[in-house]
């Protein structure tokens, strides 16, 4: 029985091999949590101010708190297996999205549920639209990815700080706060919820298109795609524009966790950890092939790390350098090189258990 | 070790999962040889190649090398350039935009210092002496492709080699460049140099080498001396079935069918690559573009799939006026191509062979119509089976199989979309006489069954026995068209040559 399972395991790998990095990453963070604290991961419902039960636990606070990061994860796999290169612009898209919201919010006298779905269509609208500016010049223009998003890096922030007209503004609305931490009565927080959603609207998005098929074709080979009827324009285009609407997303949690928008410091320096995510999948930079749900992964094991490390008293100031240690050691365990060099171990092993059973 | 040989490989064995690549083969190399390695596509080749030159580690066997005591261990490959073996490569893998003293010398620097000036008399002294047309200042992307070639064989051999491996060297050349390599080959056979020669050209074989080694499903069939082995030997040991059948073709039908109904026509089609010109075929025909290379008979087959931008020109498909402006119009029209770059053009290297063979369909089907993983499991099943794809499975990436299977892979892909008319430019090239003869049939029994089909091959021959007509082009224009008894190798050789009136009469 316990042979059975291990070849099951192993054959789940060997398909999606890829996905190796991440989970051994959550996996030792969660052993090395355990070991110092047996109780990190336990998870208890309270009530909160409102009165309503709630889960709370470090658990809860790594998947609450990686929403964003998970949501962009998901478009920059996108873009990044589409156009072989990242999208550096999603924080500054995130706060002009957060801005835009509010800006609709601020427009009327009360914030009724109506107005609020209007705000977020509004937000998605104005991400897609910046999204298909950065996926025209990257696939009708054919600029480098990274040199194209870097105009909305630099005037993003700008951008969102006009739309409120220079005022960092708070909203103060249930619903706004319900988006930003509990609903009344659901014990998960809805970030998680929201994560959730995007989730199964990729999955549906996977199911009743081709795009996933199209867009590895357009990332591999860009010629051979056109001369089978693809049209590469189109498929990087979409894949910045379904970023744009991540991004809209994450920046709807992250103005509705403080129920104000700030544009200078909303989502800052979130791009990296996206990009970072997508590495940590397991995923080739270079476009091409990809699995998000590898990206999701590294989302989550970037934030356990994080919450890891403050929960070990480290200060917040010397989190980031802790960070990198770790990054590299998971980057290095990734590398081709070492892949090889496991893959040559394995085949060895296997040749020797060939060897034996052969002479049994 | 025997005076006179140079490397010998013995009792070599190497399996990969669900593969025995090599089992038990023998190889030997003397002094002053021009040693053919033959086989069809993963006989084993490549991989013992590879096992000789460090790339894959052996699993048994015995290789020795003259001048070294004993087995040596080959750990990479430049390991193997340490120990006197060579290689230069089907695809060119030096550096275009370094100078072709730079290429000869880069990377094989033992000091710090680099002495240009000598380097580059050094350069030069050697490209003298080996006759390759190239300055040592020169950039070596302004050279051609025969040139960079000789210029890797060049940096190979002053590297002190015993042993030069030429892996498919010729497949890009023209006939005037490929006898330019054959006399360097000769001139290094008789400063001593054993050379292993791996290419898929028979008379090529025959034209330079001294001796021939065949493989078979990685087995050793044998080697032989080329004076004592016939080419239909040969061919026959390669594919390890008789000869029947396999030179004669029979295409009565196709003959017939291109004076009945006109499936496609273009009347002035012109692309950015192609001039105008004018084109028809009927259906159940199979018709050629024939040319030199260069001549425009490529770009003419992109121009009818709208693989180029399109700039002019009217369409009829099925006598219905069709504008045909992006590969996808073709496709709904019923047109498939496959290209004539299978690596660049053809596969996507990462994607399962599945996926690789449902793609076109897939794409046919919309953007809203994914078909499960059950269909395309059916699809790619039905055509490895009818195509007998040589693969582990189908989930494997298209780039692990050899290229004759790959170009398998992507024939089917346009079969599978049922095409009424299929294009195929250059099916044939860099694969082995077995599965080219078996693409050449099948052409045949599409074309019976009613499909059209325009067939390209730089092979004459090939083209003659598959080809009811033939569209000669020179120029980026089309000169003649033969049919019928006109259809002789002489007569095409005119044609292309520049006699309009010869074929005349």
């Amino acid at each position: 029985m316990p042979a059975d399972n291990r070849n099951k395991s192993s054959s789940f790998f060997q398909k999606n091999s890829q996905l190796l990095i991440p989970f051994v990453a959550i996996i030792i963070l969660v052993i090395f949590n355990l070991i110092r604290d047996p109780g990190f991961f336990s998870i208890a419902i309270v009530n909160n101010n409102d009165g309503y039960p709630v889960l709370q636990g470090n658990l809860v606070s790594i998947f609450n708190g990686a929403s964003e990061l998970a949501i962009l994860a998901m478009g920059m796999t996108l873009v990044t297996a589409a156009s072989g290169g990242q999208d550096i612009s999603v924080g500054a898209l995130a706060a002009i999205a957060g801005s835009t919201l509010v800006k609709v919010l601020k427009s009327t006298e009360t914030i009724t549920p109506l107005t609020v779905i209007l705000g977020i269509l509004a937000c998605c609208a104005v991400a897609m639209l910046f999204g298909a500016f950065n996926g025209m010049l990257v696939s009708v223009f054919r600029i480098q990815p990274m040199i194209a998003t870097l105009i909305l890096f630099t005037c993003g922030r700008s951008i969102a700080y006009w739309i409120n007209g220079g005022a960092t503004p708070t909203v103060s609305s249930p619903i706004i706060t319900a988006i930003g931490s509990f609903i009344p009565g659901c014990p998960v927080p809805t970030p998680i919820l929201i994560v959730l959603l995007m989730g199964i609207l990729f999955f549906i998005l996977f199911r009743t298109t081709t795009m996933g098929l199209y867009i590895q074709t357009v990332g591999i080979n860009q010629g051979a795609a056109k001369l089978n009827g693809i049209n590469p324009v189109g498929m990087k285009l979409l894949a910045f524009v379904l970023l744009g609407v991540c991004c809209a997303m994450a920046g709807t949690i992250g103005m509705s966790r403080l129920s104000l928008i700030n544009h200078e410091t909303l989502l800052l320096n979130v791009e990296m950890d996206a990009i970072l995510a997508v590495a940590i999948g397991g995923n080739n930079l270079g476009g091409g092939k990809f699995n998000m749900i590898g990206s999701v992964m590294g989302a989550y094991a970037i934030q356990a790390l994080t919450i890891t490390l403050y929960a070990m008293k480290v200060p917040s100031t010397d989190v980031k350098a802790y960070k990198a240690i770790v990054i590299i050691l998971l980057v290095v365990i990734g590398s081709p090189v070492v892949k090889d060099a496991f893959q040559k171990m394995k085949n060895r092993n296997g040749r020797r258990m060939l060897a034996r059973k052969e002479a049994t | 070790m025997d005076d006179g040989i140079v490397l010998t490989m013995r009792g070599i064995y190497k399996t990969f999962p669900g593969v025995k690549a090599l089992q038990n083969v023998d190889f030997t190399l003397r002094k002053g040889e021009i040693h053919a390695l033959m086989g069809e596509n993963g006989a084993g080749k490549s991989t013992l190649i590879k096992v000789l030159t460090g790339v894959y580690e052996k699993d048994a066997g015995e290789i020795c090398v003259d001048g070294i005591d004993g087995a040596v261990t080959i750990r990479s490959p430049q390991d193997a350039q340490e120990k006197g073996i060579s290689t230069v490569y089907q695809e060119i893998t030096l550096c275009p935009n370094l100078t072709v003293a730079e290429n000869m010398y880069i990377g094989r620097d033992k000091s710090a210092t680099v002495h240009w000036k000598k380097r580059e008399q050094d350069a030069d002294k050697l490209l003298k002496s080996l006759g390759i047309p190239a300055r040592p200042k020169q950039q070596l992307g302004s050279c051609s492709l025969a040139v960079q070639q000789m210029v890797a064989i060049a940096r190979a051999v002053d590297a002190d080699c015993k042993v030069l491996i030429l892996d498919e060297p010729t497949s890009s050349l023209d006939d005037h460049e490929v006898e330019m390599l054959f006399s360097l080959m000769r001139d290094l056979k008789s400063r001593g140099v054993g050379i292993i020669f791996v290419t898929h050209f028979l008379e090529q074989v025959y034209a330079v080498s001294d001796r021939i080694t065949v493989l078979r499903n990685g087995e050793l069939v044998g080697e032989f001396e080329v004076q004592n082995l016939p080419q239909v030997e040969l061919v026959s040991k390669m594919m390890g079935k008789d000869l029947e059948g396999l030179s004669d073709l029979d295409k009565e039908g196709s003959a017939n069918a291109s004076e009945g109904e006109a499936f496609y026509e273009a009347k002035g089609l012109s692309s950015s690559e192609a001039r105008p010109f004018d084109f028809r075929i009927a259906k159940g025909e199979v018709n050629g573009f024939t040319g030199l290379l260069g001549s425009g008979r490529s770009e003419s087959v992109r121009a009818i799939f709208a693989a180029d931008r399109i700039t002019g020109g009217k369409i009829l498909v099925e006598g219905k006026e069709k504008s045909i402006t992006k590969p996808i119009h073709a496709m709904k029209a019923g047109i498939g191509y496959l290209p004539e770059d299978r690596k660049r053009d053809g596969i996507i290297a990462d994607l399962s062979v599945r996926e690789n063979i449902i793609l076109a369909l897939q794409v046919m089907k919309g953007f809203f119509h994914p078909m499960s993983r059950k269909e395309m499991e059916k699809f790619a099943d039905e055509y490895i089976k009818t195509l007998e794809i040589k693969a582990a499975s189908q989930d494997v990436p298209i780039k692990s199989l050899s290229g004759g299977n790959q170009q398998k892979v992507i024939l089917a892909r346009w079969l599978l979309t049922h095409p009424d008319y299929l294009i195929l430019d250059e099916p044939t090239r860099g694969i082995d006489v077995g599965t080219k003869t078996e693409i050449q049939r099948l052409v045949l029994k599409l074309a019976e069954e009613g499909m059209s089909v325009t067939f390209i091959s730089s092979e004459i021959e090939e083209m003659l026995r598959t080809c009811s007509r033939l569209i000669v082009m020179r120029d980026r224009k089309i000169v003649g068209e033969l049919k019928g008894h006109e259809l002789t190798q002489t007569n095409v050789m005119y044609t292309i040559a520049g006699g309009e009136k010869e074929n005349a009469g």
